[in-house]
């Protein structure tokens, strides 16, 4: 059993959850993911880890509440128990030093950025965020990031924080930030994961993203989340989740990830990721 | 043995095979002539005393029989239902030939669901604390073997298991139909009891390396089983609704699909589907699609003959309606706009030249290729060891397919305090080939314990 320290909805439907797992903190690097299943008998879900603490023995994840196991995860109260934390899975983030890093989240990925950019910024790179939402009011962690960046860029569909639209805008800012990027990280939904590796490839930056293809155990027993990369199957689950996102096949990831959804009910669905890939 | 009725059981869950009645058991015991030389004993992985708790059975002494099984086999209510005995000691009975061999894995689970049947099991004599410390890891059969023994010996004994179930292919692969979960847990509860250490959820290699456990225990097994799944690297193979054989099973048994939405864990209705492979992982897919309501159908590049499943699993599918393609190759996958696998192109094959495995080799005749419409398929062709573990542990040899080198009679690697068993060392194999190694490791172990 593990415990909950802490829940909380940072915003809107987005929730952060603290729990007790020394085992998995002691191991953590950032890029990491977690399976936690919130009953018996409940549902595996993989999360990427936005914090941990060794010391303290605890692994923080921020989720949005899409179905079923999600919203069971987000009405957990602390004190209480869940039955699995599983982890530290999958490969860290590559951290080195590259020059400038431009780390785009989106999503639940403006959590699970920061501890990435973090360890970049410890590791003498410069670091241009930039978080990218429907609305300022579903930005969260802007401190925390603003204190590992050099910059912060915001980018909202309505206009309220920062440029207006969509990762389109990405040029603009770097333009902006007026030095070279050497290097892109994106974390958050596959449409941002896609589009942003669409831009960043016309502008010629090599690109990492963090794929989130549906996974059961996460340690390469099952293959539902391969993937293919540069024309070879992958299981993003041991061989990612980190990826080059100009060699991702994005059409084959977007289908899969869709393989159950007339199964779930997806009724609190409120992020809307799917606009990015029909908006211009 | 009573079985299900195939129109019945080909609609639920429930186990196929009845077992024994008492009075069925002790009939059929008292055919066995008790040979002074056993053969059976010789086709036994484990050695078991055949003959032994046989004679018990037809004395009506079922206390001592069990005691008799137990001494050489941990898992009898296990193996009595999924060991190939038909090619292990009842193929070399010497009545195979004089009325018929004795069905030895039916005595077997009889036996073993007698005891259940009597409530707490009889608790085995427990050694004083050595003070010695053994990490297993793994909770397939193999892993509870050892962990088994060695804590009758005195030795505090962790199991450190990947999952959130222990049990390894037992729960998460072999169906219900075939092996009811509860047995296994009974046998999991029961290394409870004994005071083995279950620690669930922990994947080693990654939340701790062997390495590091070395460091806080005096001995080590792997028992991590062969769990990564093979694909034919054919076109269309990432299509939606194409499944390896482990994750269609995992959804099914250890996340119990079968009971969804009453378990959150979605399985997908599909009414065709398609199983690739003709071992008994393939069977075990096609008999649960059935179940689910699909029209089911095998399809493998050799014939009926060369069907490496069990016999009588064989004959359970064909009774239950599985439909099959034999001396028939896939080659492509096709699927329609939304990603879905909708057409599977094969080719039809003949049978060759024998290979190395003695089995004739299929060869592709040209211009058969021909098109089976299908909504689903499970590629059942086989899995080899996880490379996690080897990969994160220097000094730990390991074979051309991933599977860790250890010695057959003492389970050592090369490297020190490491032992291993099982199908991580032998690949693919049996659940009671997995406990005989898993027998032997312990031996060694404990005599290095002994030793320290
Ligand atoms: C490596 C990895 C890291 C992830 N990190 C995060 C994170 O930090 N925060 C976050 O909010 N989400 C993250 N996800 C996605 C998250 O796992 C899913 O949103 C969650 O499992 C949905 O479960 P549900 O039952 O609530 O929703 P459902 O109603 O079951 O599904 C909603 C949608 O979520 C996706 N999904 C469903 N089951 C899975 C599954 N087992 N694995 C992956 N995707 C699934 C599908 O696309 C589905 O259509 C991550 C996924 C992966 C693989
Ligand atoms: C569908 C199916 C049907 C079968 N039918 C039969 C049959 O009828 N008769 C028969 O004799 N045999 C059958 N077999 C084969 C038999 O089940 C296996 O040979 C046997 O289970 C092997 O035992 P094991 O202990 O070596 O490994 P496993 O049973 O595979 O157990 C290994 C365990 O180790 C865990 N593990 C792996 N990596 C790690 C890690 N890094 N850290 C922690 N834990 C880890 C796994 O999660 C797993 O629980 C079947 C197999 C399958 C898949
Ligand atoms: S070989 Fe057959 S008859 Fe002889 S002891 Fe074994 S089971 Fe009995
Ligand atoms: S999640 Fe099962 S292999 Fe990756």
């Amino acid at each position: 059993m593990f415990k909950i320290i802490e829940s909380q909805m940072v915003v809107p439907n987005m929730h952060l959850l603290v729990v007790e797992a020394p085992a998995v903190a002691r191991q953590m690097n950032p890029g990491q993911f977690v399976i936690l299943r919130s009953e018996e008998d409940g549902e595996r879900i993989p999360l990427s880890v936005s914090d941990w603490d060794a010391k303290a023995g605890t692994v923080t994840v921020v989720f949005l509440n899409v179905g079923h196991s999600t919203s069971t995860l987000a009405s957990l109260e602390s004190g209480m128990n869940i039955p699995s934390v599983v982890g530290p899975l999958g490969n860290p983030t590559e951290i080195d030093k590259f020059g400038t890093v431009l780390c785009l989240g989106g999503c639940y990925g403006i959590g699970s950025l920061y501890p990435i950019a973090r360890a970049l910024k410890e590791k003498g790179n410069k670091i241009v965020t930039v978080i990218e939402a429907r609305s300022s009011f579903l930005f969260y962690w802007e401190d925390r990031l603003r204190e590992v960046s050099d910059q912060l860029f915001h980018i909202t569909r309505d206009g309220t924080k920062g440029s207006r639209g969509h990762v389109s805008r990405l040029p603009e800012i770097i333009k902006a930030w007026g030095q070279s990027v050497d290097r892109m990280i994106i974390n958050g939904c596959t449409f941002l994961l896609k589009r942003g590796s669409d831009v960043s490839r016309s502008m010629g930056i090599k690109t990492v993203v963090s794929l989130n293809p549906i996974m059961i155990d996460g340690t390469g027993m099952c293959g539902v989340c391969r993937v293919t990369v540069a024309e070879a199957t992958k299981f993003a689950c041991v061989d990612g989740p980190d990826f080059d996102g100009h060699e991702v096949d994005w059409a084959e990831l977007l289908q899969r990830r869709k393989q159950y959804v007339a199964e779930e009910s997806v009724s609190f669905r409120t992020s809307r990721c799917e606009e990015h890939a029909r908006r211009p | 043995m009573p079985k299900q009725a195939p129109e019945v059981r080909r609609r639920n869950f429930d186990e196929v095979a009845l077992g024994y009645l008492a009075e069925t058991a002790v009939q059929e015991a008292k055919r066995c002539l008790g040979c002074k030389k056993p053969k059976c004993v010789l086709g036994c992985p484990v050695e078991i005393d055949i003959p032994g708790f046989i004679q018990s059975i037809a004395q009506r002494d079922f206390v001592a029989g069990v005691r008799i099984l137990k001494e050489k086999n941990c898992l009898p209510a296990v193996c009595g239902r999924v060991c190939p005995q038909e090619e292990q000691c009842e193929e070399i009975c010497v009545l195979v030939k004089k009325g018929g061999q004795i069905a030895i894995g039916r005595l077997e689970r009889f036996l073993a669901d007698w005891e259940a049947g009597q409530g707490e099991p009889e608790m085995p004599q427990i050694s004083a604390p050595t003070g010695r410390k053994v990490a297993v890891i793994g909770g397939g059969p193999a892993g509870l073997t050892v962990a088994g023994d060695l804590i009758k010996l005195g030795h505090h004994v962790t199991i450190f298991e990947a999952l959130h179930k222990m049990g390894g292919v037992l729960v998460y692969g072999i169906p219900e139909f075939r092996l009811p979960k509860a047995i296994v847990q009974r046998e999991i509860d029961y290394l409870k009891k004994m005071g083995v250490e279950l620690v669930t959820d922990f994947v080693v290699g990654k939340t701790r390396t062997v390495d590091s456990l070395l460091e806080e225990y005096h001995a080590i097994f792997v028992g991590s089983g062969a769990g990564l799944p093979w694909f034919m690297n054919i076109p269309g193979e990432n299509l939606n609704g194409v499944y390896s054989a482990n994750e269609y099973l995992t959804r099914m048994n250890l996340m119990k699909g079968f009971q969804f939405p009453q378990f959150p864990t979605p399985i997908k209705d599909h009414s065709r589907v398609a199983v690739i492979g003709g071992g008994n992982v393939a069977m075990d897919c096609a008999r649960t699609a059935l179940r689910l309501g699909a029209e089911a159908r095998i399809i493998y590049r050799r014939s009926r003959q060369e069907l490496p499943a069990r016999l009588e699993e064989i004959e359970n599918a064909e009774e239950e309606g599985v439909i099959f393609d034999f001396l028939t190759l896939p080659i492509r996958y096709m699927g329609d706009e939304n990603g879905w696998v909708r057409k599977i192109e094969c080719l039809r094959m003949k049978l060759g030249e024998p290979d190395a495995s003695g089995r004739r080799r299929p060869v592709p005749i040209e211009g058969s290729e021909f098109i089976l419409p299908m909504d689903a398929v499970i590629c059942a062709i086989g899995n080899s060891p996880n490379p996690l573990i080897a990969a994160t542990t220097p000094g730990l040899e390991v074979g051309k397919r991933g599977n860790i080198v250890a010695d057959e009679e003492t389970g050592r690697t090369s490297k020190e305090r490491v032992w291993a068993g099982g199908d991580v060392v032998t690949g693919a194999a049996t659940v009671i080939q997995a406990m005989g190694a898993g027998r032997k490791a312990a031996r060694s172990i404990h005599e290095y314990l002994s030793g320290l």
